[in-house]
């Protein structure tokens, strides 16, 4: 039998060059994106320095930029939005994996799940026809004469109640994030061994004793680097706070006032940046939550990878 | 059992075959060399896992067209040395392996060797049934259509041939498109040797063939395995001893990644020359 | 009744205790939660269908004050997705490929496994500005192409990982037996790896559509807008993201109308796109 062996040898050669080259594209592309973002935010770092990230100063007219209202807006969003989101994921997914009945299981794991699949224009959408309204009415008004009168924190919540403003971000931001850390919480802790956790109900723990000293203990890794990932969703995400943070340039004390976070200054103001310097500040800030975001991920991931070498390999 | 080893070629085994090799040219000559011409040699043969020694020199002359059984307790290396002979062990980083083994004369450890080639020539089949995502019949003719052009008619012999030999064809014929998958356990294993055996290879390397079938299902393989000698070499990986004793004219024992004795399996089993060989075929270990 | 007494059953009061507050707070939590989505999915369904009707498909976009549809922004929007989907998902496949099949002896896979991992979470407003830069700037003006080629990058890392983790799927045993036979490594990837695992790579590239298909940010900065039918993906390119982003943010009724029902859209084909690969998953398995 003759049998011709090159063919294949060369096709061989091909296909692993071609993965290869796609695969070393995925790289070059990051490497693009560092390098056009540093070329673009260049003027402004040159023009303004470190004093740029300390600035509170956004002025498109005498052109001074300095980013820390859109930083602090950023951070402060996404802070409220994980008070609000992390234990509230927590109480869904141990509530899907402990307390509920089975047949109710599936459903409203797919639900949240589904839930997690809306885009985020529609939250944006939805927080400020439905729930800034709703929350300028209603709650910020309490909020002024309760909260607002406190000392320390009391300047946090005065001010008129606009209903749009940096608290209402928070919470959109956080209703946002809830579906995707609930599911992966509970993709977290459906990885206990149920043998661990029976054994412990079997010397008689009760539920939150088992997800007390069982399940967190097990999953505590996989938990923290999870609300790192949704960390670094809010600090990026740009639909959900842009149609309710205001897009106002001051810094605010009280979060009732709008502000801006990096990703709303960006949506509202990159196409109708008029000047050199203007753009280049707005890449700046580009680059800034670029960072941001990938220290986050190092750190989710550090997490991670952690977590994966404690357990082993599973198969 | 006991209807097997009637056949005539159980006469022409001669127990001084595999002290020769051991001896290192030893004086006793084989009764019939004619009839015992060689398929593979395998050579100082070393193998390892990254820095771990899993084969150490391991010497072995594998007859042709007759059936050599490898048997050890888990973790021997009884595997691992069958996947030296179509070197599939080079789809993994970090294993590789040392020494010769000639098939037909050249050595297929030699870097140069193509290894597609090598594997078309010697098949294998695996511990579990392997079968592919596709029909019963495209699982047999993917294999041939890589070598060769056939024409529907000829590649529906081929099919029809490998599957008879494979004793499958009454269970399947009436449903070749069907998803290969879908068949049961056995069929499946006995569909992977088909698609082995329909490649025309000069060795079949079974690795443990029958460990996750029913004893139907394994008795069926067995006399398989039986049938193709004629013309086939067979290389076959077991667990299982009495297997062993039922299928093979010679059969290796290899323990803690060395052969400890390669013999005719009928002395294997009732004379075994090693202290190791005995305890291990006796059941005192293992 | 001797084993009893050592029990401390106050002791055992106050765990209960405990348990029943802790689960509550679980319970209500739930409800929290669910209650802001179901507040949301509500209003989203009820305004949008008040707003949707026949012309809404039929008629483009309409200046302020008049009556109109979105009917140039569906088409954009589907021409910008398949694009973009068309342009990530053959080097998706192909990086997710190198990463399974050929990662295990490569040095660069890890990094690559990194810098995916880093795309993946990439603020989508930062692609916007990257292909900003690289494409609109240089070539003078907005394009649904620099749309597309955003919302590659978005789908990208997706594809990549879910064809890196489907691939793997595919026991290696599979590889073997296709190697025993003889066949040359491409030909095991292609014709039996990439058989066995197209349910799953085909589910990763859905997600990527439903992924991309509701993203607005990028697009901002890339294909804008364009208040008629766009006759090639040169120019800017009408598409319902950014039409709902302006229209939600107009003053004009009509259009916030409009946005309602563009939003009930999108919302929907995303969850039909993920319904579809949940059964896919079920099915495929």
């Amino acid at each position: 039998m003759v049998r011709s062996g090159t063919r294949g040898r060369i096709l061989d050669v091909v296909f692993a060059s071609a993965t290869k080259a796609s695969a070393i594209f995925v790289l070059l592309i990051i490497v693009a994106i560092m390098l056009s973002l540093l070329i673009g935010a260049w003027p402004a770092l040159k023009r303004f320095g470190f004093y740029f990230v300390i600035s509170k100063e956004w002025n498109p007219v005498t052109e001074h930029f300095g980013a820390l209202v859109a930083i602090y807006g950023t951070i402060v969003t996404s802070i409220i939005a994980m008070l609000i989101g992390v234990p509230v994921s927590f109480g869904i997914a141990v509530f899907i994996t402990e307390l509920c009945p089975a047949w109710l299981k599936q459903p409203i794991a797919t639900a949240i799940e589904l839930l997690a699949a809306i885009p985020s224009i529609i939250y944006g959408m939805w927080g400020l026809f439905v729930f800034a309204p709703f929350f300028g009415d209603h709650v910020e008004p309490w909020l002024s004469n309760t909260l607002g009168r406190l000392p320390v924190i009391g300047p946090l919540f005065s001010g008129p109640p606009l209903g749009i403003g940096v608290l209402t971000a928070g919470i959109i931001l956080g209703i946002m994030i809830i579906p995707f850390m609930a599911s992966v919480f509970r993709d977290l802790f459906e990885v206990v061994p149920p043998v661990l956790k029976e054994s412990a109900y079997g010397i008689g723990a009760t539920t939150w004793e088992v997800i007390k000293k069982i399940v967190l203990p097990y999953t505590k890794i996989g938990v923290v680097g999870a609300i790192m990932l949704g960390l670094g969703r809010a600090l990026g995400e740009t639909m959900a706070v842009t149609f309710v943070i205001g897009n106002a340039d001051r810094l605010e004390t009280s979060l009732l006032m709008p502000g801006n976070t990096i990703s709303s200054s960006l949506a509202n103001q990159f196409t109708e940046a008029v000047g050199k310097l203007y753009t280049s500040s707005l890449i700046a800030l580009g680059l800034l939550l670029f960072i941001l975001t990938f220290i986050v991920l190092f750190v989710a991931k550090y997490l991670l990878v952690r977590l994966t070498l404690k357990e082993g390999v599973r198969t | 059992m006991d209807k097997k080893k009637s056949k005539p070629r159980q006469n022409l085994i001669d127990r001084g075959f595999a002290s020769m090799q051991y001896g290192g040219g030893s004086a006793q000559p084989l009764s019939r060399p004619s009839s015992l011409p060689l398929k593979m040699q395998v050579k100082d043969l070393d193998f390892y896992y990254g820095k771990f020694h899993a084969l150490q020199s391991i010497n072995m002359d594998i007859p042709e067209k007759r059936v050599t059984a490898i048997i050890g307790p888990s973790g021997c290396g009884k595997s691992t040395l069958i996947r030296c002979f179509n070197r599939i062990y080079e789809l993994y980083p970090k294993q590789h392996a040392t020494g010769e083994i000639i098939l037909d004369g050249r050595n297929i450890l030699d870097p140069k060797e193509d290894l597609n080639l090598l594997r078309a020539q010697v098949g294998m089949v695996f511990q579990k049934p392997t079968p592919f995502p596709m029909s019963v019949y495209e699982n047999i003719a993917f294999g041939v259509r890589l070598y060769e052009n056939l024409s529907k008619q000829e590649m529906d012999e081929r099919v029809e041939w490998a599957l008879k030999k494979s004793a499958l064809w009454n269970e399947v014929k009436d449903k070749l498109k069907q998803i290969g998958t879908a068949l049961s356990g056995g069929q499946q294993q006995r569909l992977c040797i088909a698609r082995a055996i329909a490649v025309k290879p000069e060795v079949v390397l079974l690795d443990e063939p029958c460990s996750a079938l029913d004893p139907i299902s394994t008795a069926t393989v067995e006399e398989l395995v039986d049938e193709l000698t004629e013309d086939y070499t067979i290389i076959i990986v077991t667990h299982n001893m009495q297997q062993a004793a039922r299928v093979s004219d010679f059969t290796a024992f290899m323990y803690l990644g060395k052969l400890i004795e390669f013999d005719s399996t009928e002395k294997m089993f009732t004379n075994p020359v090693r202290k190791e060989t005995e305890d291990y075929i006796t059941g005192r270990f293992g | 009744m001797s084993v009893i007494k050592n029990i401390n059953i106050n002791l055992y009061r106050k765990r209960r205790l405990v348990n029943f507050l802790v689960l509550a707070c679980s319970v209500l939590t739930t409800l929290f939660g669910l209650f802001w989505l179901v507040w949301l999915l509500e209003t989203l369904f009820l305004h949008g269908f008040r707003y949707l009707n026949l012309s809404v498909f039929t008629e483009p976009t309409p200046p302020p004050g008049q009556s109109g549809g979105l009917a140039n922004a569906i088409a954009g929007s589907v021409l910008i997705t398949i694009m973009g989907v068309l342009l990530g998902a053959p080097l998706g496949v192909l990086s997710g490929t190198f990463l399974s099949e050929y990662g295990n002896r490569s040095r660069v896979a890890p990094i690559i496994r990194f810098v995916n991992d880093v795309l993946l979470s990439a603020p989508s407003i930062i692609l916007g500005v990257f292909i900003y830069e690289i494409v609109v700037v240089p070539s003078g003006h907005f394009s649904g192409w620099a749309g597309s080629l955003s919302l590659a990058l978005i789908a990208l890392p997706i594809i990549v990982r879910t064809t890196e983790d489907m691939l793997k799927l595919v026991p290696n045993t599979v590889r073997e037996a296709a190697c025993a036979l003889g066949a040359p490594r491409w030909k095991v990837t292609v014709a039996i790896v990439y058989r066995a695992a197209r349910a799953g790579i085909f589910t990763g590239i859905l997600l990527a559509v439903a992924r991309i298909s509701g993203e607005t940010a990028p697009l901002l900065f890339t294909a804008l807008n364009n208040q008629f039918w766009s006759s090639s993906l040169n120019e800017p390119v009408a598409n319902l993201p950014v039409v709902i982003f302006q229209f939600a943010m107009s003053p004009y009724e009509d259009w916030q109308h409009l946005a309602w029902a563009g939003a009930l859209l999108i919302t929907i084909s995303v969850l039909i796109l993920n319904i579809i690969v949940r059964t896919f998953l079920r099915t495929g398995k």
